[in-house]
């Protein structure tokens, strides 16, 4: 009776001194956007290589919902696709700020019968058929831009998210500046009220669904137009040409932005001006308390976004996402000094 | 005799504890529902039943498209699934001879174990092209009808019924044939004797079961309405009210699963919990009537016990 008691309190013991063993390790949570958690996973966990005491948790719930958690102050950091809102900023406890990350692009995909060639879109175009007012792929504005391609008389099928994204966002966001209709009737948020279409859900949800649908166009980050392998088209830029998205067209597109960046870096680059841009880029942003409570978790986050913004930028081509420019990184640098770790 | 009682009453308030607590339970989801949506029910009231809009932008929410397309799709899949299940019931409990009993009811049992995700890949990678074959094959006279009018896209009212109508056929008909079991044998003996045919004999039997047989019915009617995930990957996910069964629909539950995640704003949310409320308000009311339609069958027809069939799951068991 006695040695088992002993040795339940042993044993409890153990499993207290082990429980503290592993709370030495410094754990931080953040959650947010879908779009960059494959760059922020392999960054977290090249980082954990680097410092093995360190273990940031990121769940990919949703822009909407890890500004909710930062807000709610449930994580310690949040990541989003589209900046936060004056109403968010102001519902915060604090004052956030905001970290661009990775650049991300994302293209116009679509399943036509028979046509294999890469298809030019404009705009307006990309606008009207995402609007229902171009629902035939032979219509007179496509065949214009796309000579010498044997367009069929099929309906187009419109593919887009239904769930909330900031895919979605950064689409819609270019939509509505190519597009005053565009912007007055639908407007830009990370759900909207689509004109017509069939929804997806993620990424994925869309992809399979223009795979599958002939005849369909829907809009996907780049990287999975590439690892589908599907055909995606090029869209005109403010400049006339018509670009492919790319590592290069789409760190094009943040070049200029860099030269006018507001100094909360919440900017849209969709539709920038510029050569050789793709205009629906977009940047990628981490928000951080700028007093947090937990100064040692402030100090971690800052040394690791350090080291993002710098080493840790070569893995973004990868895996689909452009690095950000050199001038971009300079502010952030300096902007980083601005959080209170102590 | 009160010594004995006495020693129960740790048994007798235990249980009765956990039977007060499940009702407890149901009335605060009912509750903290309302609480939660509060925000929209000020906003829009009784309208939110009526209004067809949608618009997360404009911050006008109306839960309409999603109530018809919910209770559309459920209702077709029980018109579909109601005679296969019965059916199915009949042949295994009457007709069907000894050896291949078991094998049947682990498979119909099997079917009632997939989960539903992948009935939802199923239905994208299979049932979708399928009846985009079907839907495109139809002669122009049928195109032409409202019922079958629209592009044949595959995604669309009529595969998330066909979907709805797989999943919802195990149960139904496993409870069916649990009801059709129970059906004493005198009765069946009893018709025989009289010089019924096996077909009137079996009409007989059913009559007997009919109280099981509608909680059976009902029981597949509260899946439906409450499933998630296969729906919205076949569905369409258009918010939008039509008859037609080709047009791509939406449903509450649907909705919910797809946007809760990124609502960011406070009357965004309320809606979408609304929603949740307005489901939850449409089960509980088709649990009532089934419940009040078997007990006024079980008072008319004095005898009938039926074997009770347990009430429909309350939405969420996607």
């Amino acid at each position: 009776m006695a040695s088992s008691i002993s040795r339940f309190v042993a044993g409890v013991t153990c499993a207290l001194a082990l429980a503290a063993g592993v709370a030495a390790q410094t754990q931080i949570n953040g959650a947010g956007a879908t779009f960059p958690f494959p760059i922020y996973s392999k960054w977290f966990a090249e980082y954990n290589k680097l410092h093995a005491d360190i273990r940031i948790n990121y769940q990919s719930v949703g822009s909407g919902a890890g500004i909710q958690q930062l807000i709610k102050q449930t994580v310690f950091f949040g990541a989003t696709d589209g900046p936060m809102t004056p109403e968010q900023m102001q519902n915060a406890p604090g004052k956030v700020l905001h970290f661009p990350t990775v650049l991300g692009a994302v293209v116009p995909v679509y399943n036509i019968p028979n046509v294999k060639d890469e298809l030019k879109f404009s705009g307006p175009i990309l606008a009207d058929i995402f609007l229902g007012k171009i629902t035939k792929w032979n219509d007179a504005a496509i065949t214009k831009l796309n000579p010498g391609i044997n367009l069929p008389g099929t309906d187009i099928t419109v593919a887009h998210r239904a769930d909330g994204s900031g895919t979605t966002y950064i689409w819609v966001d270019f939509l509505s500046k190519v597009s005053p209709e565009w912007k007055s009737k639908v407007g830009v948020n990370t759900s909207v009220k689509w004109p017509t279409g069939v929804g997806g859900r993620g990424n994925e949800g869309v992809a399979s669904l223009v795979a599958q649908t002939p005849g369909s166009i829907g809009y996907v980050e780049l990287i999975y137009a590439l690892q589908t392998k599907m055909s995606y088209g090029t869209v005109q830029n403010m400049a006339g040409e018509f670009v492919k998205a790319s590592v290069q067209s789409v760190t094009a597109a943040a070049g200029a932005a860099a030269t006018q960046m507001p100094p909360d870096f919440r900017v849209s680059i969709t539709n920038a001006p510029g050569k050789g841009v793709y205009p629906v880029s977009s940047f990628t942003w981490l928000l951080l308390y700028e007093s947090p409570k937990d100064k040692a978790q402030a100090k971690v986050m800052v040394d690791f976004l350090k080291w993002a913004l710098g080493d840790g930028q070569k893995f973004a081509p990868e895996l689909g996402y452009a690095p950000l420019p050199e001038g971009v990184i300079k502010l952030e640098m300096a902007a980083l000094a601005k959080i209170r770790t102590q | 005799m009160a010594q004995a009682w006495r020693k129960d009453i740790g048994f007798r308030a235990g249980t009765g504890v956990f039977a007060l607590l499940l009702i407890g339970i149901v009335g605060a989801i009912g509750v903290e529902l309302t609480l939660q949506s509060m925000k929209s029910i000020n906003q829009f009231g009784l309208d939110f039943w009526r209004t067809e809009i949608w618009d997360p932008v404009a911050g006008e929410f109306g839960a309409l498209p999603f109530i018809w397309g919910t209770l559309y799709s459920s209702i077709l899949a029980l018109l579909l699934a109601t005679p296969i299940a019965l059916g199915i019931a009949v042949f295994i409990s009457e007709l069907c001879p000894a050896a291949l009993r078991q094998p049947l009811v682990f498979l119909t049992e099997l079917l009632a174990a997939i989960p539903s995700i992948v009935y939802g890949l199923w239905g994208i990678f299979v049932l979708v092209p399928a009846v985009r074959t079907l839907e495109a094959s139809l002669p122009g006279a049928v195109r032409s009808l409202p019922m079958f009018s629209g592009p044949p896209l595959g995604l669309g009212m009529l595969s998330a019924a066909l979907v709805l109508a797989i999943m919802v056929i195990p149960f139904s008909s496993s409870v069916a044939r649990e009801v059709l079991k129970s059906v004493p044998s005198a009765q069946r003996e009893a018709a025989y004797a009289l010089g019924a045919t096996r077909f009137e004999a079996i009409r007989a039997a059913l009559f007997y079961a009919r109280t099981g047989i509608i909680g059976a019915v009902m029981l597949g009617f509260g899946r439906a309405l409450g499933e998630t995930m296969a729906v919205t990957m076949v569905i369409g996910n258009n918010p939008q009210v039509s008859v037609s069964l080709f047009a791509p629909q939406y449903t509450m539950a649907a909705v919910i699963a797809n946007e809760f995640t990124e609502a960011a704003d406070e009357l965004y949310l309320a809606a979408l919990v609304e929603i949740g409320l307005v489901l939850f308000i449409i089960t509980l009311v088709v649990n009532t009537m089934s419940r009040l339609l078997i007990w006024s069958m079980a008072r008319s027809g004095a005898k009938a016990p039926a074997a009770e069939p347990a009430a429909a799951p309350v939405p969420g068991t996607a």
